[in-house]
């Protein structure tokens, strides 16, 4: 198959898949990797979304953003519901009711992933069913008003774990699903960020062509949750990558590869200045706080740095 | 021609998916329906049936899966019960919504707490709403039969509906029967090939299925769902008719039993029927004009039909294996609805019975026929709702 080389100047020519028009919040991160991840396939593509600030904004009433075929079912079961066309593709291309070859896709929030829907993805993982399940992680439930999920960083303020003058916002750290998806022992599992869009998608094409599940986490900004300006969620998502506070990895058959180091390692504080969502951080009885954050960080990345393969060792 | 069997309800139903072939089926082990879905599984492994099947981690992920498959266009079945229907519930809704013609056998079981895993229908009585056909079975038999129909119903091009087939828990699920199984190209013949209606799988005409709908449209949205309801009836009778010319059997809206000229009758659903009858046919003997009604299709609920068949009755006692707890059975509020706009009608009382497997026995519906009697005699009944068959 002819494939279009991952450069703007040709991809600029391909048809946006979601169309401008849905109701996202201006500067709303999701639909940007929407549309990333739907340029670099090259096959048709059928998608699925869980309830959320995506799936609510991209299909009202009578009219859809989508130019694909696009099913949303419910909030905690976007695994499943794709799983189940997957199979009944499989099942009529078997019978030769069916020629085409056909990715199946989810676009999927935090909370539907992390949370609410984590049995139904991780199921559908173990089962290997021939999809990419790609969560956009915006750290909240941002469509029902800004909640605390498992996504939600430590010390955010959120809706339902407001920074207050006793609990200064969330006292947990974020539960690290990239890694659990890559214990499912799955061929393909990769961290991404729309500020990389060369890395993001080749990660999509590399996931495309391989043959079972595939698990990708975006970091998506929410300029309405992390309370930033609206023109910066490229910039906030590239911060995130430079303070290695979402390193951009992949897992293939098991093997972890970093794709992207920083070339100087930024204090995280770059990171959360921006975020109204942090400010509280800032006050000096919070201190402490943000050095949990820094240490944390810290430590993870060496973590990564360990288990990942070197250039070097990758020649070998 | 059909080969006589002795099977159980699971191995009638499981066989009768075999030989209706679906594209794909979901399964997720529950008792009583666990051993329906182990016999499909071996028919996929044994190469007896073309399915994709998936063996789900959960009953919600099961409806799940069959609505993306169902949506994809291909014929989809999956079977469960109790708690197992009871974890679908959200899901139930999305299928029928979407009107998704999913098949799901459903084999009645009890609610927890207190656990236990036998037989009442609590659990379909909670779906009723849910949008989705529901045909009931006395036996064995029956059960095959109603999922055969049940694909023809559910696929209908003027209904599209996910519809259930129940079948009560242990009593018949388990237990075996003397029974007929019809050849396999004639249930092929009768099924059909299944037509898609909006496949999502047509890549050159995308869909957007399950959207946000909001006040200004939903309402309308739901009202079709009614609309469609009202034309089931038609069908079933239609299917039925169809399905005699295959077996010889006759299926309606419900079933009556020496009612014509019946002055008490009981009404009540599945195997307790079958027990029932007995016992109507030893009042029959004693002299004493006793009938029963026997309730198909339970959604949509045929009001008008249920109505005419028992208007002429003196008294009728409505008998439910669930209750809706600070409210009548779910079947005494449908045939008491039924029977209200009519002038004259008999006197109504509701039994609660056989709750967790509790055994129906035949003296049950003795006391019960009694009770009618002398209703009918004195012109009073005690109390309208009574639980039967309770150890004190
Ligand atoms: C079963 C169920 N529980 C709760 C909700 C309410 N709900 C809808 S969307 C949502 C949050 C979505 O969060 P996420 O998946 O992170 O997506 P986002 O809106 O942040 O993009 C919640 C809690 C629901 N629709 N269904
Ligand atoms: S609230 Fe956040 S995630 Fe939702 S549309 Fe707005 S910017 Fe996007
Ligand atoms: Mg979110």
């Amino acid at each position: 198959m002819e494939t279009t080389p991952l450069r703007l100047k040709e991809l600029s020519k391909k048809e946006v898949l979601l169309t401008a028009g849905h109701r996202m919040c201006s500067g709303c991160g999701a639909p940007i990797i929407v549309k990333m991840v739907l340029l670099a396939s090259e096959y048709p593509v059928v998608a699925c979304s869980s309830t959320g600030c995506l799936e609510v904004s991209s299909c009202i009433s009578l009219l859809t953003a989508w130019k694909i075929p696009w099913i949303h079912s419910a909030f905690e079961n976007a695994a499943a519901t794709i799983a189940g066309t997957e199979t009944m593709y499989r099942a009529l291309k078997k019978q030769g009711r069916i020629d085409k070859e056909i990715k199946f896709i989810t676009f999927c929030g935090d909370g539907g992933t992390y949370d609410i829907g984590f049995q139904s993805l991780s199921g559908a993982m173990e089962r290997g069913h021939d999809m990419l399940y790609i969560c956009y992680d915006n750290g909240a439930y941002m469509n029902t008003g800004i909640q605390r999920s498992s996504a939600t960083p430590y010390g955010a303020d959120t809706t339902t774990c407001p920074a207050g003058s006793v609990v200064p916002g969330k006292l947990q750290k974020r539960k690290d699903l990239t890694k659990i998806m890559a214990a499912h022992n799955i061929p393909y599992v990769a961290q991404a960020s729309p500020s990389h869009w060369l890395d993001l998608m080749k990660k999509v094409r590399k996931a495309i062509e391989i043959k079972g599940p595939k698990f990708m986490n975006i970091i998506a900004p929410c300029n309405r949750g992390w309370r930033s300006m609206t023109n910066d969620a490229i910039l906030l998502s590239r911060l995130a990558v430079e303070t290695c506070y979402w390193p951009l990895y992949e897992v293939e058959h098991g093997i972890t590869k970093i794709t992207v180091t920083p070339k100087e390692k930024k204090p995280v504080i770059d990171f959360l200045k921006l975020q109204g969502r942090f400010k509280h951080l800032f006050a000096p009885e919070n201190e402490w706080m943000l050095k949990k954050i820094q240490e944390d960080i810290d430590k993870d990345w060496e973590l990564l740095l360990k288990a990942a393969v070197t250039e070097k060792e990758e020649e070998k | 021609m059909g080969k006589i069997v002795a099977a159980t309800g699971n191995e009638a139903v499981a066989e009768a998916l075999r030989q209706i072939n679906p594209d794909v089926c979901a399964a997720y082990p529950i008792t009583p329906q666990t051993d329906m879905m182990q016999r499909f599984a071996s028919f996929v492994s044994d190469g007896k049936v073309d399915t994709e099947i998936m063996l789900v981690e959960s009953e919600h992920s099961a409806m799940s899966a069959c609505i993306g498959a169902s949506a994809g266009g291909g014929r989809v079945a999956t079977a469960t019960s109790g708690p197992g229907l009871a974890l679908m519930w959200e899901m139930l809704y999305v299928a029928s919504g979407m009107r998704l013609p999913i098949v799901m056998p459903v084999v009645n079981r009890s609610l927890s707490a207190p656990l236990n895993i036998h037989g009442d229908h609590s659990d379909a009585m909670g779906a009723r709403d849910s949008g989705w056909i529901q045909l009931w079975s006395e036996n064995a038999q029956e059960a095959y039969d109603n999922t055969i129909q049940a694909f023809r119903i559910g696929e209908h091009m003027d209904i599209r509906l996910p519809v259930m087939v129940c079948l009560d828990g242990f009593i018949i699920s388990h237990s075996i029967e003397r029974m007929e199984y019809l050849d396999d190209n004639v249930v092929k013949a009768f099924v059909r090939e299944y037509k898609s209606l909006n496949p999502l799988l047509d890549v050159e005409n995308p869909k957007s299925i399950g959207p946000l709908i909001l006040p200004d449209l939903y309402h309308e949205y739901k009202r079709a769902q009614h609309e469609v309801m009202t034309k089931v009836k038609d069908v079933v009778l239609d299917v039925a008719e169809d399905f005699k010319k295959i077996s010889g059997r006759s299926y309606g809206l419900f079933e009556t039993y020496r009612l014509d000229d019946a002055e008490i009758a009981v009404v009540i659903l599945n195997s307790a029927a079958g027990t029932a009858k007995d016992i109507v046919d030893e009042f029959r003997e004693k002299g004493i004009k006793a009938g029963l009604l026997k309730p198909r299709l339970f959604r949509p609920f045929p009001y008008e039909e249920v109505a005419h068949a028992l208007k002429n009755l003196k008294a009728v006692c409505i008998m439910d294996r669930a209750d809706s707890f600070g409210g009548y059975g779910p079947l005494f509020m449908e045939v008491s609805s039924a029977l209200y706009p009519l002038n004259d009608r008999p006197i109504m009382i509701n039994k609660i019975y056989g709750l967790g497997g509790r055994d129906f026995m035949p003296q049950h519906a003795e006391i019960v026929l009694d009770e009618l009697v002398e209703i009918v005699k004195t012109g009073k009944f005690k109390t309208i709702k009574e639980y039967i068959g309770v150890r004190e």
